[in-house]
């Protein structure tokens, strides 16, 4: 499987940002021909390494040697031409350019200084066949899924004579027949020689690819460890630091009592709301302390349902009921008057504010609601975001650092704090698991069911079908941009009739009124 | 020891340090160069020297760079600053020039509110085309850079306009507890901007919205009353920075006054280490910025240099002033130099570090 010789090692590699210590003395190799999985839970350094790697950032200290050469690159482009070759968890690309162009760029093969056009389609497509995409190249890439421009950025990175390839979370955006596929590309490569590393979230995605797990916490080194020789549990156990009591609290299974709920007027009620080219009309009714999940595949509309809800996209038609009183919701800032919050899943671009402190990004949602003219005191910030850095723990506890030096699900939980300081009657959540690890999501997933108890509704959006049933009170499925059906989440309801009602879309008979 | 290196390294990364190094520079050259060049002396109870008058200088500079910081917080720009300079002054000469007694404090007043009112309107005009129609600010605002000046030379007819007044003089040259009343006059601009900002949520929703205009939407930020507002703001800045250019020379050139003050404004902001990409805007900065770039032009004189390269010498010092103050420039420099000795040293590096 491996050679003695590691492609790659890393050691001794310390890095700190103001106020955060993302690193400290962390090792670690590559051999060819293996996946290694690095694991570890939010803020525990994965992506720093990567970085630190890659020469995004500069090394506090550390040395780092690539086929027993040091090496200390100034860049990814520096990286990529010695063959270390990275997709990053965000996917990097230009989204206004073409898929063959966002592959080639700054690489086109040229003659005489020009970019060779035809040459660029011509490998852009031998390139994905090889990955199965059958794809117009010359077709803008944000024409397409988030989950195809992933498979683009693989292509991209492959093309390069890569020798390590570095993939961050390559399958937080992917349904399952997406991830086999990328496995299928990974086995590939690994057969071919090429050392991956490989991070994720997903346990059962560990055990199926990988050879190798190395494991950080805190920005400190666990160990490196054989697959076949950690049990699932003790890896779980050694990302998190403790004897797991919280594992408990997924394995817990409380179906949840629809009935006395749906008494009552709704909390909202819409019908016929649809938005041309993005959602199909369809009716939905959410009641105080409800929890309804929103499930389908990837692109089947549902976060098209939650911007029409928040007002973020302005449906074409429709009714709208707010405490039984027509009403509208037609702005973001007129669904925050009626008590809505929403968590986008686009983090980076639709979530935080990364030049602002942790502070400021919890109460910016309660400040515009007040206006700018009537400034939180000081005192009460300082109160609530206190509370909720402590209630979420959320990591650095320092308020004042820039969201953009935290990990990807510490910026998670600080959205979620902006909106529960709001204290929104409806709260939609869009993937708020998705990229985070087991620790944090199982914290969110009681948090959810807390808020519920406590009379919030709750839209839930997730592409892990467990999830959606462990928390919703009913589930609205989706399927090709249409809501196909809504079902109770009675003894009745698994995970497979979801399934075969999105495969199928033939349930309508199903939805209930 | 280790406590002084760090306090070393957090004033080595604050924000304000590498600007107010260079302004620092500048002055110790220029004393070098010329010994007299910080005595101040007092005369008919009026502070004269050459700070004084840098300062006296740059105040109308500091009032532009002042409006333009918000604008360009949001993400936005506002090239009509210097036009807004030249129309203010006009209307304001042009009313003064019309009465029969130029002196009247009333009559200046007067003028001052008319000049600032329709220079609000403008600035509303501005505010509209970017926030409401949502045209990109810098054609936006390029509009009325080139339509203001047609327009101020409307104004006066073409004419220069000049005016006997003793009350609008003083915005310019008058004086205030021995100091030039236009250092007073940026003062409280300057306080007035900083509270407006900072003392409500206005500074904090501004770097928002220019920090990532479509969260800050889905935040509930009503982003257009937002952006529209530091276009009024800005233009409400560059009237009184117009007034305080005729009211140095008492007349009013609707071709000259204000003219390439946006350029000057633009680089104050930058220098002062607010980003042209919007978001984090620093008022303080802004103000060193402006400080700079006058010292800079009094340095050209003060220095005799030939006006054939005095150009050229600004533009190499301001290169030198922009990379100094880049973090990623100082951090390739770091790297460079780090990574001369072999590499075997730097591994040994944490070891060092570990116990300390």
């Amino acid at each position: 499987m491996t050679d003695s010789r590691p492609v790659l090692t890393m050691t001794g590699i310390s890095k700190s940002f103001p106020g955060v210590r993302a690193l400290h003395d962390v090792n670690f190799r590559l051999f060819p021909g293996e996946v290694h999985a690095l694991m570890g839970e939010n803020g525990a350094g994965k992506s720093t390494l990567i970085k630190v790697l890659t020469g995004v950032y500069d090394t506090d200290g550390g040395a780092i040697t690539l086929d027993g050469e040091p090496v200390s690159f100034t860049g990814p482009m520096q990286a990529t031409a010695a063959g270390v070759s990275t997709v990053f968890q965000e996917v990097n690309l230009c989204t206004n350019l073409s898929v063959a162009e966002n592959i080639f760029i700054g690489r086109e093969p040229r003659v005489f200084g020009a970019v060779r056009w035809g040459e660029v389609r011509r490998r852009a497509r031998a390139l994905l066949a090889r990955l199965d995409l059958d794809l117009d190249v010359s077709a803008p890439l944000g024409s397409y899924s988030l989950a195809i421009q992933q498979m683009v950025a693989i292509a991209r990175a492959i093309d390069i004579k890569a020798r390590v390839l570095i993939l961050d979370e390559p399958t937080s955006s992917l349904d399952a027949g997406e991830v086999a596929q990328l496995f299928r590309i990974m086995r590939q490569l690994r057969d071919e020689g090429i050392a991956i590393l490989f991070v994720t979230h997903f346990l059962d995605q560990v055990y199926e690819i990988a050879d190798r797990i190395t494991v950080l916490r805190n920005g400190g080194l666990v160990g490196e460890y054989l697959t076949t020789e950690l049990p699932q549990l003790s890896l779980v156990e050694r990302m998190i630091g403790k004897e797991l009591d919280v594992l408990e609290g997924i394995e817990e299974h409380s179906r949840r009592d629809l009935t006395a709920l749906e008494e009552g007027t709704p909390l909202v009620a819409v019908s016929n709301f649809g938005r041309s080219g993005a959602v199909e009309p369809f009716s939905l009714t959410i009641h105080s302390g409800e929890v309804v999940g929103l499930a389908g595949l990837l692109g089947s509309g549902r976060t098209e349902v939650a911007r029409l809800l928040f007002g973020a996209d302005r449906a074409d038609g429709g009714e709208v009921a707010v405490d039984g009183t027509a009403s509208s919701l037609r702005t973001p800032a007129q669904a925050i008057d009626h008590g809505v919050g929403f968590c986008s899943e686009n983090r980076r671009a639709e979530g935080i504010v990364a030049d602002l402190s942790v502070r400021e990004n919890m109460i910016l949602a309660m400040q515009a609601a007040r206006g700018w003219l009537r400034p939180i005191p000081r005192r009460r910030q300082d109160e609530l975001v206190d509370k909720y850095v402590k209630a979420l723990n959320i990591r650095p506890a320092d308020p004042e650092v820039p969201v953009r030096n935290l990990s990807g699900g510490n910026q998670q939980k600080v959205l979620l704090a902006r909106w529960l300081i709001t204290e929104p009657r409806l709260l939609i959540l869009d993937e708020p698991t998705r990229g985070i690890d087991i620790g944090a999501k199982t914290e969110i997933q009681k948090l959810v069911a807390q808020l519920s108890d406590g009379g919030m509704a709750v839209l839930f959006i997730s592409a892990e079908l467990e999830e959606v049933l462990r928390l919703s009170h009913k589930v609205a499925v989706m399927r090709d941009r249409q809501m196909v059906a809504q079902l109770a989440n009675d003894e009745s309801l698994d995970a497979d009739r979801i399934m075969q009602t999105i495969a199928s879309g033939s349930h309508r008979e199903e939805a209930d009124r | 020891m280790n406590d002084t290196t760090s306090r070393y390294r957090t004033m080595i990364g604050h924000r304000l340090f590498w600007p107010a190094a260079v302004l620092f520079v500048m002055l110790a050259a220029n004393t070098i160069y010329r010994p007299g060049f910080l005595s101040i002396e007092l005369k008919d109870g009026h502070l004269y020297g050459t700070p004084i008058d840098i300062l006296r200088l740059s105040a109308p500079l500091i009032l532009v760079a002042l409006g333009m910081t918000l604008v360009i917080s949001t993400g936005g720009i506002d090239l009509s600053v210097g036009s807004l300079c030249a129309i203010s002054g006009a209307i304001a000469c042009m009313y003064i020039s019309k009465q029969p007694d130029q002196n009247s404090l009333g009559v200046v007043l007067t003028a001052l509110a008319m000049a600032m009112g329709i220079a609000l309107v403008l600035g509303a005009w501005n505010g509209v085309l970017v926030a409401v129609i949502g045209i990109q600010p810098i054609i936006a605002t390029l509009i009325l850079m080139v339509a203001g000046r047609g327009l101020a030379q409307l104004i006066t007819q073409g004419q220069i306009i000049t005016i006997n007044s003793e009350p609008f003089r003083a915005i310019g040259l008058g004086h205030l507890l021995t100091l030039p009343l236009a250092i007073f006059i940026a003062l409280a601009a300057a306080l007035l901007v900083a509270a407006f900002t900072r003392r409500t949520a206005l500074g904090m929703i501004v770097e928002s919205v220019g920090g990532n205009a479509e969260a800050s939407r889905l935040a509930g930020i009503r982003s257009g009353r937002v952006v529209f507002l530091t276009y009024v703001l800005s233009a409400g800045c560059a009237a009184i920075a117009g007034f305080m250019m005729t009211a140095n020379v008492s007349s009013a050139d609707g071709n000259a006054v204000g003219l390439w003050v946006e350029l000057d404004a633009i680089l104050a902001v930058v220098i002062g280490g607010t980003s042209l990409a919007g978001g984090r805007f620093f008022l303080g900065g802004t103000i060193i910025g402006a400080l700079i770039i006058q010292t800079l032009t009094t340095t050209v004189y003060a220095m005799d240099i030939s006006p054939q390269t005095s150009l050229l010498f600004k533009a190499v010092v301001v290169i030198a002033v922009c990379l100094i103050q880049a973090p990623a420039f100082r951090a390739r420099f770091r790297r460079r130099r780090r990574n001369v000795p072999p590499p075997a040293t730097i591994a040994d590096k944490p070891k060092e570090q570990v116990p300390a």
